[in-house]
């Protein structure tokens, strides 16, 4: 008995670092759901059209999203200082994009500090993978 | 108690240390560095190719590690445990004998603008610099071909038309 909890408690540890590692959009949008009922009790669900919105705009600085990104998601972007060739954001033009929420998270971090001059909330986030996971969805 | 293969052996592993080094030294005379440092090149070739920490001395990449969240204009942060370990591998591989570039008082240290980086490229034409080939002088790779791989040496070296 105590021998088969243990083998269970292993296994169970085991997807879940894994699982913790390797995610899928839709999970990781689900995690900013989460996040966006805590925050507001209003929320019921993200929008793309506001990500859209809130993807090419300008946030009272000098870049939107489309300044390293395009304005489409399925075409290859390029830094905006360095020139570096960035995969297209679209998770259907690029199967890794939003795989791993760790990273997910840091570019989110950096990125909304560098076009809002703030972090961005988990609706926000929400919203624009909603707008990114439109493209090519079959 | 044989002594013999355990000379035969501190002997071989003189010769290799010895045989690394050397090597090292006529890399860097080559210009070609090492560039191995995996959370390094993992990391920071998101944005850029991974500058040779040979390039800069190790208080200056202290400076520059410290101030992530405002790299050059864009916001580079990292989570503490990459950090930590890309700023050690950084002072661990940095140079020992290059003047530092001056430190600026608002952004983090640039190697582009070290003495020795001056004068390397004195010849190169400001045309050259703001050509669209160009357009930034971090940008090593317009020139040095095989700059994403740590070689900077001449035989690499393709000025754009």
């Amino acid at each position: 008995m105590k021998a088969q909890t243990l083998i269970a408690v292993a296994i169970f540890s085991i997807t879940g670092a894994v699982a913790a590692q390797a995610a899928t959009p839709t999970e990781i949008q689900a995690g900013y759901a989460a996040q966006a009922r805590q925050a507001s009790a209003g929320f019921t669900s993200f929008s793309a059209a506001r990500g859209e919105q809130f993807f090419k705009a300008t946030h009272g600085g000098e870049w939107s999203c489309t300044s390293c990104h395009t304005a489409t998601p399925t075409s290859a972007g390029k830094h905006a200082k360095t020139g570096k060739a960035i995969t297209p954001l679209a998770p259907s033009a690029d199967p890794e994009r939003f795989t791993d929420s760790a990273r997910t998270e840091k570019w989110f971090r950096r990125n909304c500090n560098d076009v809002a001059g703030r972090e961005c909330t988990a609706i926000e986030k929400g919203d624009v993978m909603a707008f990114l996971m439109l493209f090519g969805k079959k | 108690m044989n002594l013999k293969p355990l000379l035969a052996r501190i002997a071989l592993a003189l010769a290799a240390s010895s045989a690394t080094l050397i090597t090292s030294q006529l890399a860097a005379a080559e210009h070609v560095y090492d560039i191995s440092g995996k959370a390094y090149k993992g990391e920071c070739t998101s944005c850029h190719i991974a500058f040779p920490p040979q390039l800069m001395s190790g208080p200056s990449w202290r400076t520059l590690m410290s101030s992530l969240d405002k790299h050059f204009g864009t916001d580079a942060s990292l989570d503490p445990k990459a950090a930590l370990e890309i700023g050690q591998y950084l002072e661990k591989n940095a140079s020992t004998r290059r003047a530092d570039p001056p430190v600026p008082l608002k952004e983090a240290p640039r190697i582009t603008t070290s003495a020795w980086f001056v004068k390397e490229h004195r010849e190169v034409p400001t045309a050259m610099w703001k050509s669209k080939a160009v357009g930034n002088v971090s940008n090593c790779a317009a020139c040095h071909t095989r700059a994403d791989q740590g070689d900077f040496s001449e035989r690499t070296l393709r000025l754009p038309r």
